[in-house]
């Protein structure tokens, strides 16, 4: 696969409308270096001791967008949209952008395309200023993507303005040929005093072996207030691999939300970078597993400047012969005094076949500081559910409102409405009963 | 009502329970008393039908239905109840969220409806002012951070909601002072009703000054060695449970 990815990359440039001498251009050509060097992640790397990709490299992926089957209808997709709210859509079918589906703006601000902002001139500055200033330059994935970008979502809100509605960005893919590897790129930019919430999902509408290797850079200015919630509840065919790279300025607040469900492999890669005093950043997940789905959540928060904070709340909940990793990182350097790191990772393993790995690690080189960390693995408890059968709860009802009960923590710090209903249908169709009821 | 016959019961290989004998007819209060081991908290278990004991001899049936086939929740709906020793804290659900999803259940089983919101609201106000506990109290994480008395004005408050045929009151008195102890017994009282029944399991005869008893059975080495009337609860508190063996 590596051979097939380094022999694609010269088709690939010579398709592109890119000037080959580019600053953009010596960006991707610098990675593909780079990556011929590093290649894939191994299980010897610490970072990747539990999560192996292997088996997808057997896979005869395409490199390339094919031309879907048939033309996608709304009909179709439209279940995976948030309803009953006015949205901002930057959609993508194969790959390729979706006018059809997308609802986009450059009208005092751009919500738009990646490849928009990487062929016209206008955006020369933002992009010599931003694109791949944030993501990683030694992780293979990463610099792979950053290699191949070509496609994903933009947006530029400016400096004080309050978005009204949130921003959907989804990548749909649908019945095609091949197995087919997708590389959206995400670059988003938030100026001073502005608020925007954006909820990102990948929906795989194949049979076909899917993997999408998507990277998303955010950077939040003064001030600036972002939510973010990406929801993984794919297909059993499909794997997914999202590095998020997040900088924030002085009293910037990001939080974001990690929905995951399901699909294949799913590898979660956060990473906020605190450049400015008195930075908020908040770091939430669910992930709810069975049949042999697993989820690897690496995190990380590099305390860079004092007075800052960090709140991470991550609860799992695996069935059948689901695994999962948690690796919470917190590094706090030595002139980030005053800072306020609180780390939580709350699991319960339903069947002996379960597993999860958690490791918190905390390097903290700072004195005067606020650090904590939790962690737990258990089983429900046989109490409870022996208090509530005897209260005339069924079983099956019982455990479920125990583990509703255990995730409503975090899905109580979603702030669209709308996006908390989804959320929690979700998790009741996953438990398999009708709550009825609002916790 | 509820006819105990000759129950034997272990737990692991422990026979716990060695032959029960006890007849309860609607309207009575029934306290058993013993000492620590002496089987009260199996017994009150079996009935309700906690999975970890095992029945190996006997039987157990309310108004003639067999209870021992059924599951826990089966046992609920038919009206048995159990206000536990030590109730359990189920933190993101509220008080009133839980004896929603639990007075609907029971009504999905006998083929009705969700109770209606306004009726439910109604009813709540009714028990909670019955029982004397804060309307605050209600929308906070079931037992979640409640003191002693909290949780067993709670159970109470539970019982109030779900007007069961026959109700166990599992050491209910274990950590009251004498005031919130009060508070408990005289919600007790006032649900109690010439169709229901009561089984007040209790180490100390405290409780039965405020719940008085019709019997008093003497559990030891899980067997009644000793069934009187209320009288018989003050006997054991001036001789002790030596007394009895």
């Amino acid at each position: 696969m590596k051979d097939k990815l380094i022999a694609s990359f010269m088709a690939f440039e010579n398709k592109g409308s890119v000037q080959t001498d580019t600053e953009f251009h010596k960006i991707r050509a610098t990675a593909m270096q780079q990556f011929e060097k590093i290649g894939f992640p191994t299980k010897e790397i610490e970072d990747w001791k539990y999560t192996s990709l292997k088996k997808l490299w057997n896979n005869d992926y395409s490199l390339f967008p094919q031309l879907p089957k048939h033309e996608i209808q709304l009909s179709e997709v439209d279940t995976y949209f948030l309803k009953g709210i006015d949205s901002y859509k930057i959609v993508f079918v194969d790959g390729v952008y979706s006018p059809f589906l997308s609802e986009t703006t450059h009208d005092g601000m751009e919500i738009c395309l990646l490849s928009a902002a990487i062929n016209k001139l206008k955006y020369k500055i933002i992009m010599e200023h931003f694109f791949n200033k944030a993501a990683s330059k030694s992780d293979g994935l990463t610099v792979l993507n950053t290699a191949f970008t070509s496609e994903g979502a933009f947006i530029h809100i400016p400096k004080n303005t309050v978005l009204q509605k949130p921003i959907q960005i989804i990548y749909f893919t649908t019945e095609c040929e091949k197995d087919v590897l997708l590389q959206p790129r995400n670059l988003i930019i938030v100026d001073e005093n502005s608020q925007v919430q954006i909820v990102e999902r990948h929906q795989s509408l194949s049979n076909k072996n899917v993997l999408n290797n998507t990277v998303t850079e955010i950077f939040a200015n003064k001030r600036a207030h972002i939510d973010y919630y990406k929801i993984q509840n794919d297909t059993k065919n499909a794997s997914l691999i999202d590095s998020t790279f997040i900088e924030q300025k002085d009293q910037s607040v990001v939080s974001v939300n990690t929905f995951s469900f399901g699909g294949d492999i799913t590898r979660n890669t956060l990473s906020f970078y605190q450049k400015g005093e008195h930075v908020s950043s908040i770091l939430n997940g669910i992930t709810m597993l069975d049949g042999t789905q697993h989820v690897d959540n690496q995190t990380n928060v590099f305390h860079q400047q004092p007075n800052c904070e960090s709140h991470e709340l991550y609860k799992g909940i695996y069935d059948e012969q689901s695994t999962g990793v948690f690796n919470g990182k917190v590094f706090v350097e030595q002139i980030a005094q005053k800072t306020d790191a609180f780390q939580q990772n709350d699991n319960i393993l339903l069947t002996d076949k379960a597993s999860i790995n958690a490791k918190p690690q905390l390097e903290i080189f700072a004195d005067d500081v606020a650090c904590s960390h939790g962690c737990t693995i258990g089983q429900l408890d046989e109490n409870a559910l022996f208090y509530m059968r005897q209260r005339g709860i069924p079983e099956k009802e019982a455990k479920a409102l125990l583990l509703y009960a255990f995730t409503n923590e975090v899905v109580d710090k979603i702030r669209i409405p709308v996006l908390k209903t989804l959320i929690t249908k979700i998790i009741s169709h996953k438990l398999g009963v009708e709550l009825g009821i609002d916790l | 009502m509820l006819k105990i016959k000759n129950l034997h019961a272990k737990i692991g290989d422990k026979e716990i329970l060695k032959g029960i004998n006890l007849t309860i007819k609607a309207g009575e209060v029934h306290a058993i008393m013993g000492p620590n081991g002496s089987g009260k908290t199996t017994l009150s278990s079996v009935i309700a039908g906690r999975e970890d004991y095992k029945v190996t001899e006997g039987s157990i049936s309310l108004y003639g239905d067999d209870l021992l086939d059924l599951a826990p929740e089966d046992r609920a709906h038919k009206g048995v109840f159990m206000s536990f020793q030590y109730p359990v804290a189920i933190p993101g659900v509220t008080v009133t969220n839980f004896i929603k999803t639990a007075i609907n259940a029971k009504r999905k089983v006998e083929g009705k409806d969700d109770m209606p919101a306004a009726e439910l609201l109604k009813m709540i106000r009714e028990k909670a002012k019955l029982i004397g506990i804060d309307r605050s109290f209600l929308s906070r994480s079931l037992n979640d951070g409640f003191s002693g008395g909290e949780k067993k004005r709670n159970e109470i408050f539970q019982m109030a909601m779900l007007e069961p045929k026959m109700a166990i009151l599992d050491e209910t008195d274990s950590g009251l002072d004498i005031d919130a102890l009060k508070t408990v017994a005289n919600g007790v009282n006032k649900l109690r009703s010439k169709d229901n029944a009561v089984i007040v399991i209790t180490h100390y005869q405290r409780l039965l000054d405020y719940i008085v008893p019709d019997f008093v059975h003497v559990l030891s080495d899980g067997k009644i060695v000793k069934t009187g009337g209320k009288e018989l609860a003050l006997e054991l508190e001036a001789k002790g449970y030596e007394w009895v063996k």
